[in-house]
């Protein structure tokens, strides 16, 4: 097994599982509570990735962080080496690709907790940042991890966008899914079988962790 | 301290609030079947929802007015709501709950408050435990006692405790005004029950279709309703049409004849022509129920009739009585067993002139 590849994608996915902690909470809030009436046109954009074809998405990144974008030259000039073919591109693009499967259970899980409960808030004196802390977030919090764990377990799995913007470079962009395609290239079946295999018990175990979490959570009996 | 709320909204759909109201210290019964606006008022108050138009305030600190463009944003107004369903927040335990709205004390100030509320509701012995782990009756004490630890200048309860039987209520609400003694602040109940429970407070506004239909003591409001639903909802069983065939102005009374073919009652003088149908209300508990023919007796009416059923509603004995018109009569069941009333049994209904009211359709919005 390629523990190169294995440990990159690990890492990789934990820091756009955290990335996406902190940028999908405020969108799912958003989302969850806003009654903005072109909303759904955000949800939509929020949603590309799940339809749009990696390949597309991957092309997008690519030419927005070139040497010729605004992104690419800022980059450029700070760090003094481009930003396409890097780490920093391919958690960037996963960012963006994952960033349904992050918002999508945080939202839902938000829009679940019961109105009443906000309000009360609210009533009792609490600003909407306590009335977050306090009330939504810890009722929705497995909504919120299942949201996190997803982004975590989709970007592990990523294969067209990290090709198109990150290549192949061992130890900086070839990630596992790459690497077991590398393994079939090269018809070596023995190591692409053992990774695939890491990997589907893998997302088996996530998913389940993940189903397990956005069971119903709090059942209040309904007062008599 | 007193309420003074004048204030219209209008709602999707064709339902709009139109009230004015002061509301003094104690507890004011805010009655209505569902749909007449009540929840909408109080949200108006609470400002969750924004008033199209008009003034809110609470002994002289207004919280909202549309003219001067003053709109105390919720969490800075000081009330105190208790929702139908309660909303104690489930992940908390009851004294996390009760806690909530005292971030702004040390913790020494907040266990003071807490336990002296906590005392005051009886739910002291229930503080560690969750929502979920405590009975019904509990919850809905916890719930007052969360809204009431933070000294609110108002207090909105959302019939809160409708799904609690009369006793537990009463008792619920006994420790409430107690507990309003040394405050002073006036307490809106919202409720659709029936007339037991609009006695529990001091005063009774009844809301129909967004206004306000009439105000005044439980013992005005109720023993002379004007409106049917009114008469309705304040437990008047005995709601029928009658045919006025004559009227005696001196002594302010009408004869009627209730549709179907029975005997004439004597009732008071509505101002009804003779020929024109009225309305009657007559409730269930003043009707008196005789096996003899009662002679010499002041009630004005003594009709005969048959018992056609004998059912329990509650603590009394519903009785169905056939004469002409279908009565229902509610007696005591010891009176019941010991009168031996059963269906097929001949009976005399007796009926106070003055028991009996004529009500008045409702007006159009």
């Amino acid at each position: 097994m390629d523990w190169t590849a294995i440990i990159l994608s690990v890492r990789l996915a934990a820091i756009v599982g955290l990335c996406l902690l902190a940028i999908g909470l405020p969108i799912a809030y958003w989302i969850a509570f806003s009654r903005w009436r072109w909303k759904f046109l955000v949800e939509a954009l929020v949603a590309l990735p799940l339809v749009l074809p990696p390949t597309v998405l991957g092309f997008y990144v690519l030419v927005g962080i070139g040497s010729r974008s605004p992104l690419g030259r800022a980059w450029t000039a700070w760090t003094g080496h481009g930003l396409a073919f890097t780490f920093e591109a391919l958690v960037l693009a996963s960012i963006l690709y994952s960033l349904p499967f992050a918002v999508q259970p945080m939202a839902a899980a938000f829009a679940q907790v019961d109105p009443s409960l906000i309000e009360a808030s609210s009533i009792l004196g609490a600003s909407r940042v306590r009335t977050f802390f306090r009330v939504i977030l810890p009722l929705a919090f497995n909504g919120v991890v299942a949201g996190a764990v997803l982004s975590f377990a989709h970007t592990i799995g990523e294969f067209g966008v990290v090709l198109m913007v990150g290549g192949n470079l061992p130890g900086i962009t070839r990630t596992v899914s790459i690497a077991i395609y590398d393994d079939v290239q090269a018809l070596d079946y023995q190591a692409a079988t053992a990774t695939a295999l890491l990997l589907l018990v893998f997302s088996f175990v996530v998913l389940s962790c993940v189903y397990a979490l956005t069971r119903r959570p709090w059942s209040v009996p309904p007062t008599p | 301290m007193m309420l003074t709320a004048a204030l219209s909204k209008r709602l999707a759909g064709a339902f709009s609030l139109d009230v004015d109201l002061s509301v003094a210290a104690g507890i004011t019964m805010v009655v209505g079947a569902s749909g007449a606006g009540k929840t909408t008022l109080l949200r108006c108050l609470a400002g969750l929802l924004r008033p199209d138009s008009g003034r809110v305030a609470i002994g002289g600190r207004t919280l909202f007015d549309a003219a001067e463009g003053v709109d105390v944003p919720v969490q800075h107004r000081r009330i105190g709501y208790v929702f139908q369903h309660l909303a104690l927040f489930p992940h908390l335990t009851v004294e996390a709950n009760l806690h909530y709205g005292l971030a702004h004390l040390d913790a020494r100030a907040r266990g003071m408050r807490t336990g002296a509320v906590a005392e005051s509701f009886r739910i002291a012995h229930l503080l560690g435990r969750k929502p979920r782990d405590i009975s019904g009756g509990e919850r809905q004490r916890a719930a007052l006692a969360r809204s009431l630890v933070t000294d609110p200048t108002l207090l909105l309860l959302d019939e809160p405790l409708s799904a609690l039987d009369y006793a537990t209520q009463s008792h619920i609400i006994a420790d409430l005004r107690n507990w309003n003694e040394a405050r002073g602040i006036p307490i809106l109940y919202v409720t659709h029950a029936h007339r037991e429970v609009f006695a529990l407070g001091e005063r009774v506004v009844v809301l129909e279709a967004g206004r306000i239909l009439t105000e005044g003591t439980p013992a005005e409001v109720l023993d002379a309703p004007v409106h049917e639903p009114l008469a309705q909802s304040a437990g008047f069983e005995n709601l029928f049409d009658a045919q006025v065939l004559a009227t005696n102005t001196e002594s302010g009374t009408m004869q009627v004849q209730p549709a179907g073919d029975g005997p004439s009652l004597e009732i008071p003088w509505s101002g009804a022509a003779a020929g024109a149908t009225v309305r009657v209300a007559i409730r269930a508990g003043d009707i008196i129920l005789a096996t003899e023919c009662p002679r010499a007796i002041s009630a004005r009416n003594v009709v005969p009739g048959t018992v056609r059923s004998v059912g329990r509603e509650g603590p009394a004995t519903r009785v169905g009585v056939d004469a002409g018109h279908v009565f229902t009569v509610h007696v005591t069941p010891q009176a019941c067993t010991s009168l031996g009333l059963a269906a097929g049994r001949p009976v005399w209904l007796v009926i106070k002139t003055h028991s009996c009211h004529v009500v008045r359709p409702m007006p159009a919005p």
